[in-house]
């Protein structure tokens, strides 16, 4: 389906607005908006309006990227992935449960000092008990069963964790470790969620 | 999705035997039907909280106020001073007077201080209900959209301005930025979609979800036990984006506004309506 994907983004490349031949707004125009129409920034928040090059390459192209500029948006995220200097991937399951359940942090309503999840479960199917699943990402049940448990997969995923762009350019998957929503801790956790042989993510609903 | 839902809840005693998922749709079907009760009452004006607004928005428009101490009647929302039928369902517009596209949120605020030579910076400064305050843009807002009930949406980007505004919106709308580099595409831009329970409309073009959702604004929140217009939905999408708040009646929302409505032509107006 990927390889699809970036053939017809190849195609897509929107400089007119779709309904009447309207020219598309210049980046200069739309930032001018943004930075006009938001201007009660908390402190330290003024980097979340601006765009990094990946973000504004997945905008200006609607998470189509051409083919190139995919693989522009794969080698430079790649080279984020920061791997635990221990090497250990795998951290408690029932914390990174916890990191998978829970949506807070990082919002202008939030306390300060809230601790971010991570809030997979606003996107993914993981352990097959939790029925408030969201569909916007594949399901993950069975996650590490299906793969073996085998530790290249384990690693992937601690990259696709903290960087999904490294393997999928445009991904409507957040960047938790490169954006910092996550800690190393935190990712390490998730993924025993998603690859400790006890997680309920690998244990078949009675 | 959802007839799936319903002819699954008709095997109910299966669900037990046969796991979550089962369990998930009949869970789903029942909000499904919490819902539909609801949308029930949109046609109720007895049991829909959401009149008590269009009620005191009434008073409002007609209430001598500023320093000019004059009522809001001769204030023109594009189809002649004082006129509200019809108004609503084609803003946001272009208005030469104050050389601006402006949703209605932007128009009464200009129209308060021009005409009535009201200080807006309080409005402007907490423009949302909370427990135990009211908001006047809120009780406007529901006056004057009800008014257009029975009427289409009917977005036409005549001038120059509405053009540029409604790609600006577009723009917006496929903007991803901060900390979990979202944009509205993320979760609106695909048919059938939920995040956790919640099913999210597909807004990026025409279609019967940005109709029925723009048809539908403002609304009574049931789960905020208030009346909210667009402002506030916009705020709160840009909030589960780590964005910061927009600012009341600003230049994007009212771009993205019209970004919506335009995809949500000839959509009859039904409001306030109630959800969630
Ligand atoms: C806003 C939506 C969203 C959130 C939140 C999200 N994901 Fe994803 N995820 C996706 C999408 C969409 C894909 C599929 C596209 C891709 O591979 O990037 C995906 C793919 C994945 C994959 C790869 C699946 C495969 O094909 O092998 C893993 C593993 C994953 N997500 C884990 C997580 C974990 C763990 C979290 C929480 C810490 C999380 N995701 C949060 C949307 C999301
Ligand atoms: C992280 C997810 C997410 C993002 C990003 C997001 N929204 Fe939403 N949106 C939601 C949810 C959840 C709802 C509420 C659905 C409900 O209450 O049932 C919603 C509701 C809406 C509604 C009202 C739908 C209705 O039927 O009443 C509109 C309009 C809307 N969003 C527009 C936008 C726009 C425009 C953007 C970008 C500025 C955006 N959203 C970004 C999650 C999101």
């Amino acid at each position: 389906m990927k390889h699809a994907f970036i053939a017809a983004a190849a195609l897509v490349v929107p400089s007119l607005a779709f309904a009447q031949q309207i020219p598309a707004a210049p980046q200069a125009t739309v930032d001018r908006v943004v930075k006009e129409s938001f201007t009660k920034l908390p402190e330290g928040w003024a980097a979340r309006l601006a765009q990094d090059e990946t973000m504004q390459v997945c905008s200006q192209t609607r998470n189509q990227p051409s083919a190139a500029q995919a693989d522009a948006i794969v080698a430079r995220e790649t080279k984020t992935v920061v791997f635990p200097a221990d090497g250990v991937l795998l951290g408690d399951w029932k914390e990174g449960a916890k990191v998978a359940q829970n949506g807070r942090g990082g919002q202008f309503s939030d306390p300060p000092g809230t601790v971010s999840g991570g809030n997979c479960y606003a996107c993914h199917q993981m352990d097959l008990k939790e029925v408030s699943y969201g569909t916007l990402g594949p399901s993950l049940t069975n996650y590490g069963a299906d793969r073996k448990y085998a530790a290249e997969d384990a690693k992937a995923a601690y990259a696709k964790v903290y960087n999904a762009q490294a393997a999928f350019a445009c991904s409507s998957m957040p960047r938790f470790g490169h954006n910092g929503v996550l800690t190393e801790k935190q990712i390490k956790d998730v993924v025993a969620y998603l690859f400790d042989p006890n997680s309920p993510v690998n244990t078949p609903a009675k | 999705m959802r007839r799936k839902a319903t002819t699954l809840t008709c095997l109910c005693a299966l669900a037990f035997v046969l796991g979550a998922p089962l369990v998930a749709a009949a869970q789903e079907d029942a909000s499904e039907k919490e819902i539909e009760r609801y949308r029930a009452m949109i046609n109720d004006p007895m049991a829909n909280p959401g009149y008590l607004a269009v009620d005191r928005g009434e008073e409002l428009w007609s209430a001598k106020r500023g320093t000019k101490n004059v009522s809001l009647e001769t204030c023109d929302l594009g189809v002649g001073p004082g006129k509200i039928e019809g108004a609503f369902v084609q803003m946001p517009r272009y208005f030469k007077d104050a050389d601006q596209v402006m949703d209605l949120e932007q128009r009464l605020l200009w129209c308060m201080e021009t005409i009535q030579g009201l200080d807006t910076k309080p409005l402007k400064a907490r423009p949302f209900s909370g427990p135990g305050r009211g908001s006047d843009m809120e009780d406007l807002v529901a006056f004057i959209a009800n008014k257009s009930n029975g009427m289409k949406i009917n977005v036409v980007l005549d001038d120059p301005k509405e053009k540029e505004a409604y790609a600006i919106g577009e723009a917006l709308f496929f903007r991803r930025s901060s900390i979990n580099d979202f944009s509205c595409q993320t979760c609106h831009a695909e048919p059938g979609k939920r995040i956790r329970l919640q099913g999210l409309p597909q807004l990026d073009k025409p279609g019967k979800d940005a109709q029925a959702t723009m048809s539908s604004w403002p609304t009574y929140r049931v789960s905020q036990s208030a009346l909210r217009t667009m402002q506030h939905r916009l705020w709160d999408c840009y909030r589960q984006m780590r964005m910061p708040a927009p600012d009341y009646g600003s230049e994007a929302v009212t771009a993205l506004a019209l970004f919506l409505n335009k995809q949500a032509n000839g959509a009859e107006l039904n409001v306030p309506s109630i959800k969630r």
